[in-house]
């Protein structure tokens, strides 16, 4: 399948990308992360499934390797073009409305803080169909009701082909549920966020 | 989470908010609305209401409106949360408040009293226990009956075993506590010298003096503005040269604040009252 014109418009369009990922996602992110060009004009939230009490070297490791900004969100910062948020663990990540970061560390969703399902469903009343959302591999179901959120939404909502993903639970329960409006193999998804 | 039957408007969350202040006196509308909206959706969805009988029974039935209260205010709390603060606070804090005669500590929406015994853990362990007072507050009294009681399930006990190994204080967190089946009561020297009490901080004054205030994980609740005059608050409840304690991601915002508070540990949030 070679990408139509209505993905990639929508991408392009969009104010926002959305990457949440779980068990197996991460080499997948960190690529796309690096191939960002300096002047991708969007802001990017990735909500990787994270244990606290591990000071964790994502932050790093992911800033070394992108040409654009790159940080770990913090309570109420405001959210800009051509920079990528890591969404901290121990808390889940909402958006307000004035297109701020809010944090909460109430319960754990599927057993994970933060959620990607919390994001993904606060993200949706935001920005409705400027926002292209993509959920990879992961062991839990976390993410398939916010990309389901998402795609009521107008969002352009996709799932990696759960063929390419090392635990392919996650990408198939946003399937299950018709939440994925295209399911993409991971070059597919390199190929759209090349076009800018 | 997701039902589509169940939504919830900005205009009603306005209604509900204004609502609660009238009969319950409550004010929620300097709340981060994405946080409150997600809280106020999941009890329509878990107890199945239409919104129209979310506000009937917000009016006329005082024991869901404690329900109501329990959900919407987070009470999720851990000790020993974040356990490198703890080690910040051992290490940079301790060693200056130990020289006071008394040290005052206020642990600022407290919810079931994790962090006040934490605290009062840690200042045991520095040997500080006879000089030092805490007091825990919430908004919540439910909650603080549940802090007085110094009783937690083993199961979050062990829990918050983990945080207690990374934060550095020696033996283990059940030092602390006397076991019996599956309840956990923490010892009662650690509970003589705290005080629990009812106290809003977007309603309610300064009460007193303190060496140390705790205040973590709760402004990410508020909005800017609200978190502004809280900070007012702090810095007039705090002796000169008093800590102030916020949220590993929560930060001092507001121009003015930032010259009253000195950074003393910038990853842990940690702050220091500068006297002009």
């Amino acid at each position: 399948m070679s990408l139509n014109k209505n993905i990639i418009e929508r991408w392009q369009n969009s104010d926002v990308l959305l990457l949440g990922g779980s068990a197996g996602s991460f080499s997948t992110i960190f690529r796309i992360i690096r191939n960002f060009d300096v002047d991708l004009n969007k802001s990017v939230i990735i909500v990787i499934h994270r244990k606290k009490n591990f000071f964790s070297e994502i932050e790093k490791l992911f800033s070394e390797n992108t040409r654009i900004s790159l940080r770990e969100i913090r309570d109420k910062e405001i959210i800009q073009d051509n920079t990528i948020y890591i969404a901290p663990a121990n808390y889940h990540t909402l958006i307000e409305k004035e297109k701020c970061f809010g944090l909460d560390v109430s319960e754990s969703v599927w057993y994970s803080k933060p959620s990607i399902d919390v994001t993904f469903e606060s993200a949706a009343e935001v920005y409705n169909e400027r926002c292209t959302a993509i959920l990879f591999s992961g062991a839990n179901q976390d993410g398939a009701d916010g990309l389901l959120s998402l795609r009521e939404c107008g969002a352009l909502t996709i799932a990696q082909n759960p063929l390419d993903a090392e635990m392919p639970q996650m990408p198939t329960a946003a399937i299950n549920i018709d939440a994925a409006e295209y399911i993409l193999r991971t070059d597919e998804i390199f190929e759209l966020l090349q076009y800018n | 989470m997701n039902d589509p039957h169940s939504v919830l408007t900005d205009v009603q969350l306005g209604e509900l908010i204004d609502l609660i202040k009238k009969i319950h006196g409550f004010d929620f509308s300097s709340y981060s609305k994405a946080s409150l909206k997600r809280r106020v959706l999941r009890i329509i969805q878990n107890k199945k209401l239409q919104f129209y009988d979310l506000k009937h029974i917000i009016v006329n039935d005082q024991q869901f409106f404690q329900v109501f209260l329990d959900e919407i205010t987070v009470n999720v709390t851990e000790m020993f949360r974040d356990p490198s603060f703890y080690k910040a606070l051992n290490n940079q804090v301790i060693p200056y408040v130990s020289t006071y005669q008394h040290i005052k500590v206020w642990s600022a929406g407290c919810s079931s009293g994790e962090e006040v015994y934490s605290l009062a853990i840690l200042l045991n362990d520095a040997g500080l226990r006879k000089k030092s007072f805490i007091y825990g507050t919430d908004i919540n009294s439910e909650m603080l009956k549940e802090a007085r009681k110094g009783i937690y399930n083993l199961k979050k006990i062990k829990s918050y075993a983990e945080n207690y190994q990374f934060s550095g204080l020696k033996g283990s967190l059940t030092d602390h506590f006397t076991i019996m089946y599956d309840a956990a009561t923490v010892h009662s020297e650690l509970k003589h010298n705290t005080l629990f009490s009812v106290h809003n901080l977007v309603s309610d004054g300064v009460f007193n003096e303190f060496q140390l205030i705790s205040c973590r994980n709760v402004f990410i609740y508020f909005e800017s503005e609200l978190q502004e005059k809280i900070l007012e608050l702090f810095y007039n409840s705090l002796a000169p040269l008093g800590f102030l304690c916020m949220g590993s991601k929560e930060t001092i915002r507001s121009d003015k604040f930032k010259k009253k508070f000195k950074p003393i540990n910038i990853k842990e949030n940690i702050y220091q009252k500068i006297v002009s």
